[in-house]
This record gives C-alpha cells, structure tokens and sequence, in this order.
C-alpha cells in the first residue's frame, strides 16, 4: 500500500493509502479531522474545500497521493493555539454567515483564500463570483458576503475605522 | 456595568456557531463505532422493471465482505413497510389507497433509486466493489414520471393492487356556493400552471449508523433526522416491531432539512435491523447523486385555477383542481401536503367568499413526494398570486389595487375561510405598504426607463401571502386524518448550583434553537445565558417530541417551555414562601428573583433549586424536593404568518437570463425573539423560492429515468445569482400562544416564487406573455423573445 507523508495543521503525518484514496477520506477517516466535509461528489459544493499549500482545493477532488510533501490547512487548523478565532471565523460568527454549519468550514476556506488573493480590494459582485464554487443551502448567502466583505480589511491590516 | 441585553427581541449572536466555525460540529457522518461495518446500497437503475431474480452470489464472496440482504431476507423477519403518517379519504368516502412501502424492493422496482440490496462490508469501498457484483436480472415495465402521463387511459399501474394511479381523489369547500357564484360573475378568469418538482438538497447528505447492544438488548440509530422520535415510534412501531424502551435513536448536529429528514426512510431501518442480525454497527452514508433518487423530492402539482369576479373586480369564487404527484410510494407526511397544508390556504390573504377545491392524487415512477420548506402553502400562494396578477392582465384592473380591494381588512380578525381555518390576527394593508415602500415601488418606472436605455427588460412582481404553521393542534389535525399528535413537550431541570438544562422535543438543524430558545429561557428565568444549555435530539434524553417542521419549534415548542418554566416558578414559589416565612400568594418573581410583596426580602432562583435539592429548611410534607418540571403543549390553532413579497428583475434580451435585482420581504411571523435569526431564515426561504421560480428543476424524461440527477444537471442557486434581500418584520401578534410567536421558517420560500415570475412576466409585458410556468429559465424566456413570444398570449 502506498503511503503519504504530508504536514497538516503544522503536524507531520505519514499515512497508509490505496491509490483511489481522497485527500478529503485521509482527513476524515485516518486522522479524524471530521471538520472538512463532504457534500457532493461531482466538485460542485465546496464543503470539503482545504487549504493545499496556501491555496484552497477542493479535497474530494485531489486524491491523498496528490497531496504528497504539501502542507495542508483545514478549518481546525485555522483558530491560533490559545483558541483566538481566525479574522474570518470571527466574521462568519458575527455577521450570522452561517446556520446549519454544515457548508461553513469549506465556506470559510473559500473566503480566506478569495481575500488572500484580492489585497486590492473585493467588491461585493467579486465576493458573490468568487463563490461560485460553493453551495449553501440555508443562508441565502446574503450574510457570507457580509463576512467576508467585514473580514477583508481585517485580513489586509486595514480595518476601517468607524466613520461612515 | 450594564449587562447587555439578551432576552427577547435581542440580535443574540449564536450559541452554536463556535463549533461550527471551528470544525467540531458532529453530525452522523462524522461519527464511528468500534467495530463498525459499511453498508452500500444498490438501486434500481430502472424506473419501473419486475426483479425475476438477484444473484448475490459474487457479491458475498467479494473481499471485505460482511453481508448481502435482499427483500427475501428481511421477509423471513416479517418486517413492515414504511408507513404512512397521514390518511386522506377521497369524496366518495373511501381510505386513500395506501399500497405496500417496503424497506427493500420486492418483486418489483417502482422508482430509478428505489433500493434492492444491502451490501456491508469491512469498509465502505469493499461494499461498494462488492455492489457491483450483484447480478440482477429484471423485466422492463413501461414507466410514467408526470401527473399527465398517470391519469391517461391505459396508463401503466405502479401499483398493480390498487388497480388504478389513484391514490385519493379528495375535496373541500361549498361546490354549489362557488358554482352559483360563477353563474352570475361579470368575469372568469382562468389560469393553468404547474408547481415544479424540486430536489431539496440540504447540504448534509442523509446518513445512518445503527447499532446494537447484546447486552442490554438495545439498538441504537444515529441518524440525520429532524424528529428522532417521530422516527422512533415509526420504525419501532410499525417497520421492527421493537418497544420503545430498547430502542434509541439519536439525531445529532444535523445539516439542513427543508422537510427533506422529517421522513422515516427504508435505510434507517435497514442498518438498524442489519445492526441486530450482525451484533456489529452499520454505517450507511449517501452520496448526493443517490439523494437525487433517494430523498423525497418537493413540490409538483399541475393546477387549473379559475376565480369569478364581479363587475368591479371583487372576487366571488375560486374554483381549483389540483393533480399532485405522490411518487412511487407514499412518504410519511405525503398525503397532507397537497390537502390540509394546500387546498386550506386557498383564501389566501382575500375574502374570497366561496372556495371549492378537487385535489387528485397519483403514483408515479418516481421517488416519492413529500413536504419540502412551505410544504403546500408554496403551491397555494404560487397559484394565488400568480392568479392575481393574470386577473389584473385580462381585466385591466391596476395589481396592487385589485389586492387590496380584496384583502381581508385588518378589523375583521379572527377571519373564518370557506376552507376550514379561522385566522386569528393580520394585517394585510400595512404589510403590502411598507413593503412597497422599501422597494420604491412607486420609483419602478423610472429604473424600468433607465433599464430599457441599457437595452435591458425591466420587471416588477408583488405577492401578497399568508400561510398556516405552527403545527398543529392534535384533535383537529386527528380529524383530518393524522395519526399523531401534534403537541410539543419541554423539560426544565434547574440544577442544585442555579444553572439550567432545557430539553426539547423539537430539533435544530439550522435554525438557532441553542441560542432562540436560550434567550427565552433567559428573558422568563433570569439565568445567564451561559448557564443555560438547550438540549435536542436524543430519545434517551427528552422524554418525548414531535420533532421540527412546519416552522413548530417556537410556537408550539417555545410555548411548552413556557408552561415548563411557569411549573418551575410556581413550585419555586412555594418554596421561597417558606424560606422567607410569607404567604404563596405573596410571592413575585422577576428577574430570576423570588421577593415578598411590599418587603425587601429576596431569594434568587438559584437559592431556592439548591433548597430544592439540599431540602433541609424545606415544606418537605407537603411538596416533593425536586426542581424539574416538564410540559406538553398542544396548540390551540395554527399560526398565520403573512406578508408581501416585491421581486425586480432585469432580463437581458439576447440570452434570456434573468437577474433578480432586488428583492424586499416584509413578513408578520408574530412576536421575534432574535431579529438576526429571523432575517437568516427569511433571506434562507427567499433564496430558496428564487431557486425555485428561476432555477431548479427535477426533472423526469418520459421514461421515468431522472434526468437532474446531480449538481451537475440541478441547477442549486449560487452566491452570484442571488441579491441582497431586504428584509423587513411587521408584527401581528399570534392570539393563542403564550409568546404571540407565529413562525418564520418557511414563509420565505412561501411567499417569494410567484412575486419572482410576476416580475418575470411584467418585464416580458411588451411580449404579450399572460404566464411562465417555473423555472423561467433563460431558454424559456429567450425562446419567448426570439420565437414569436404572441403565441403565450393566447391561452
């Protein structure tokens, strides 16, 4: 059997796998990071969304061997080690971005990796297209957008101070 | 310090969220037990086929292999089927044909997912490979998918006992007053249209772990339900003939239902049963393409409406005839949608002073039709408002006036219907102006002239709605046919240190209740928030409940809590009288404070539950020690949570796609107790019914095999189809619940679908289009543009 040695949340593991194995069952079944979910099985939700190397990545759709020597980051991996919430863990608690929480950690992941790669700035009409690749069924996704609008300047060290 | 205010009315930030935006939610899925196997489950890829014979043979060779069940099986056990929870009698008197749901499909196979095997194995791929292994060899039937296509003579039977398509053939309302009626309107106005079929598509895909306990002879099922009693007494009752005591089942973080896990489906019993005969937990988990074939689907009536009319545009009669679709077998709540929670809604928000509906129900090849968010009040209002406007069209009468001429005013509350239900409070005028004014409707010909400069269609759509939840009263639901009770119950326990454990029989899969119901706790009993700790979905934990639908949980579930908590501050009366050496009578209680009348001298709640179970100084002849009350409540009426609708959208001429381009709800769901959560659950609803009027689409091809079977072909509406929706509250409040709470959960995806075509239409004016059925999708609209859009007009 195949293995892979891959970092995720920081921890080094070297695990079994068969070939067809996904990134997204080594999270959820060989080290029981059951925060990452899965949806769908046709790339379409987004609930199972990581971070590979910096960048958001749809798991259920890398297989485990893909993700070989690469560090991964999942929605555990994200609160700082004294529990203090990620900028836009915050947002999505605070704008109400979320309800039966199941699409919310690919959701997050989603949004930390759109405002990443967006430091000039993220109009709402990019936020919504910038979250073409995930579903939500509760929210309507009017309050996502809110979060991740309220984390962006949070995340780019440019909080805006309240003068509007 | 000024505590912040946390009790009713106050935007709480969720309790719960904490979990869920770290990644500790535990839904089933999640879960595993020692020991645990997988089970896969093979479906019919047939719509309609006899099984002449399965060959397990190479499937229980195949590696990693547990066990293979088919029908056969589970028959030696003398199992039931999935009964039905709701009995409709047709006009003539007779039951509803209710014909054999069995957990496996036996000799027949009546839907495309309809389930054969089981397959479980060491691990989920080894019962998948082995799955594939089954041989099954069938004879292809002729199969019908609409409403249409089942009532055609000479029509396939699906099932061959009931000799006919029909599963009930069902009426309500004064036929002769509404024929008189007609027989003297100045105007007829008629409409055909169809309610699409729908896939509900929460995110969480169903799953099911059962288990058994050899020792105690206990199972166990964890599953992904909205009611896990309701799912108890079901499959324990009815399916396995197991008591109630040996039988638990467990309903955990769930995502999402929309109605799609109120239903006790075959794989719950299965694993359960499987988890008996193999002394080992059984683990099934669905993928979303077989919930495409195996949740049970929303939605799909084919509808004749026609409303009299006198000279000056007052409504006289409505008559309407309804073909529902029931799919292959009948689901749990089946039967009551397109009756009770449909045809009783017809009034709508008018004075309609005659209502007459015929409603026939028919099987079908396809998966079976049950309550999804609305669940009948969607249909009634898409008709209704819909109608609405196609009055206005053909008389000429101005939409908005023709509304309000027929509303029922606000003084006449409480308003008996010709359709059975007495509404007890609205007020439909103030609901339709404030709506309009957040939406500028009187601004609208100006963006429409502003659009048109872009080269842009321009519309905007109105609907006006009330709807009946708050589920239900048990003796009037019992006479229409239900066969439960409809009550909810709470279950306070103070504890000895003054914190507060709160059990309830409703379940949260999304809406908020560890937060909605903390501060209700906290705004009667005074207890911080957090030291109150709401718990849900355990049959071993609450003594009892009737689940999360219909939008019940505070109306009927906060109301039990209500009457648990005045138990609890009665006997904490007691008790301070004691304490404090003063008469009951003269004991008040606010604030989480126990006070003699006209003295200073107080005791705080949580002195008085440690007196209560450190009962030293106690009145121990003549009350129990203890402070833990439970309640039952059942309602005295449903609820009526209305409202108006205003949808804009701009069409873009050369493809036909719609943009929804502003949306504005104002609803009167009665008294709010977190304004956040309630906008959440109306934006939610309001998402949901523009997927339903733009987007989504189940859709059967006239063989029966389902054609939106995935993500891929079911178009789910995204963050960049959708708009900001501005949502506003106007409250009524209910008369006959303790809090005056109506409901929110639906009334979304209630009143939006029709406001969203209506506004389709009108941007369409120009085309001589009278109605678009749902979705208006691009193709639709495009080929009414480009295609000689006069011929719709003719209808």
């Amino acid at each position: 059997m195949p293995h892979v040695t891959l970092t995720v949340n920081g921890k080094t593991h070297t695990v079994d796998v068969e070939a067809r194995t996904l990134l997204v069952e080594l999270l959820r079944e060989k080290l029981t990071l059951t925060g990452t979910h899965i949806g769908c099985d046709t790339s379409q939700c987004g609930a199972c969304i990581v971070h590979m190397d910096g960048v958001s990545v749809k798991s259920c759709t890398t297989l485990a061997l893909q993700a070989d020597g690469t560090s991964v980051t999942t929605i555990e991996g994200l609160a700082a080690a004294d529990g203090t919430l990620h900028p836009m863990q915050e947002a999505f608690r605070e704008h109400h971005a979320l309800q039966c929480g199941f699409c919310t950690p690919g959701m997050v992941m989603s949004a930390i990796d759109l405002v990443n790669s967006h430091p000039e700035g993220l109009s709402e009409e990019q936020i919504r297209h910038g979250l073409e690749g995930n579903l939500c069924r509760c929210t309507g996704y009017h309050n996502i957008v809110k979060a991740i609008a309220a984390a962006w300047p949070v995340m780019h060290g440019k909080e805006l101070v309240a003068a509007e | 310090m000024n505590a912040i205010f946390q009790g009713i009315g106050a935007s709480v930030r969720r309790k719960e969220d904490l979990r869920f935006i770290s990644g500790r939610g535990h839904y089933t899925d999640d879960m595993n037990k020692p020991n645990q196997t997988h089970a896969v489950i093979k479906r019919s890829d047939r719509p309609h086929a006899k099984i002449l014979g399965i060959d397990t043979a190479a499937a229980k060779a195949a590696p990693g292999v547990v066990a293979v069940f088919i029908a056969s099986d589970l028959e030696k056990d003398a199992l039931g089927g999935i009964p039905c929870g709701w009995q409709i009698h047709s006009k003539d008197g007779s039951p509803m044909a209710e014909p054999m749901h069995p957990i496996l499909a036996s000799g027949k196979v009546r839907h495309v997912g309809d389930p054969i095997a089981i397959v479980i194995a060491e691990t989920r791929e080894q019962a998948k490979d082995a799955a594939e292994k089954l041989v099954i060899e069938f004879e292809d039937l002729p199969a019908i998918a609409t409403v249409r296509d089942a009532i055609r003579p000479g029509a396939p039977i699906v099932h061959d006992e009931v000799g006919s398509n029909t599963c009930f053939d069902w009426h309500i309302g004064d036929k002769d007053m509404v024929d008189a009626a007609f027989a003297r309107a100045a105007h007829v106005v008629k409409l055909d249209l169809t309610n699409n079929r729908l896939v509900p598509n929460a995110m969480e895909p169903r799953c099911a772990i059962g288990d058994f306990d050899p020792m105690s002879d206990e199972y166990t099922l964890v599953t992904t339900s909205q009611n896990p009693h309701v799912i108890r007494l079901l499959m324990g009752a009815f399916v396995l003939h197991l008591p109630e005591h040996k039988l638990r089942v467990v309903a955990p973080d769930v995502g999402g239902g929309f109605g799609s896990k109120i239903y006790h489906y075959a794989e719950e019993a299965m694993v359960t049963w499987a988890a008996g005969k193999l002394k080992r937990p059984v683990k099934w988990t669905c993928d979303r393409t077989e919930a495409f074939m195996s949740d049970a689907h929303g939605r799909d009536h084919d509808s004749v409406a026609t409303m009299a009319l006198d000279a000056e545009g007052n409504f006289l009669a409505l008559r309407v005839s309804t073909i529902a679709n029931m799919g292959a077998y009948l689901s749990t709540f089946a039967p009551a949608v397109p009756t009770y929670l449909y045809a009783t809604l017809l009034a709508g928000v008018y004075k309609t002073p005659a209502v007459y509906a015929e409603v026939h129900a028919v099987f079908t090849n396809t998966v079976p039709v049950d309550a999804y968010r609305g669940a009948g009040r969607p249909e009634a209002t898409f008709l209704l408002e819909r109608l609405m406007d196609v009055i206005a069209h053909d008389t000429g009468i101005d939409r908005v006036k023709l509304r309000q001429q027929n509303f029922i005013p606000a003084d006449a509350f409480p308003y008996q219907t010709p359709v059975a239900l007495q509404y007890d409070s609205g007020d439909y005028q103030t609901t339709q102006a404030k709506a309009m004014e957040h939406a500028d409707w009187a601004g609208f010909p100006a963006r429409k002239a502003a659009a048109a400069a872009k080269g842009k269609l321009r519309g905007i759509g109105m609907s006006t709605y009330v709807e009946a939840c708050g589920i239900a009263p048990s003796k009037l639901v019992g006479q229409l046919g239900a066969r439960a009770g409809l009550y909810e119950v709470a279950n306070v326990r103070m504890h000895p240190t003054g914190s507060v454990t709160v059990f309830t029989g409703t379940h949260s899969h999304g809406q908020g209740h560890e937060t909605t119901f903390a501060q209700l706790v906290h705004d009667q009993l005074g207890i911080p928030m957090n030291q109150i700790e709401i718990v849900h979905g355990d049959t071993d934990k609450i003594p009892f409940g009737m689940g999360t639908y219909g939008s019940r949980s505070l109306a009927v579930g906060g109301s039990a809590m209500v009457k648990a908590m005045d138990k609890i501050i009665e006997k904490g009366k007691k008790i301070a009288a004691h304490l404090m050496e003063a008469a009951v009578e003269d004991i008040e209680f606010g604030g989480g404070k126990f006070s003699v009348a006209g003295t200073d001298k107080v005791k705080t709640l949580g002195e008085i539950a440690l007196t209560a179970y450190v009962p030293h100084n106690y009145p121990i002849e003549t009350l129990e020690p203890g402070l833990d009350e439970t309640a039952f409540y059942d309602p005295k009426n449903f609820t009526y949570p209305g409202g108006c609708h205003i949808c804009e959208v701009e069409i873009d001429p050369d493809t036909g796609v719609t943009s929804v381009v502003g949306f504005t709800a104002v609803d009167d769901v009665g008294r709010v107790i977190n304004p956040m959560i309630v906008e959440g659950q109306v934006q939610g609803g309001v998402a949901q019914g523009i997927g339903q009027a733009l987007y989504e689409a189940a859709v059967y091809d006239s063989e029966g095999q389902l054609v939106s079977g995935s993500f891929m072909d079911y178009t789910m509406p995204r963050a960049d189809n959708l708009p900001n929706i501005l949502v506003g509250t106007e409250t009524t409040l209910c008369t006959h619940n303790p809090l005056g709470v109506k409901g929110c959960g639906e009334v979304g995806a209630i009143g939006s679908p029709p406001a969203v075509i209506n506004a389709v239409v009108d941007a369409l004016s120009g085309y001589g289009v009278r109605h678009i059925d749902m979705p208006a999708s691009p193709q639709k609209i495009w080929s009414i543009i480009h295609a000689g859009g006069h011929k719709m007009a003719a209808e």
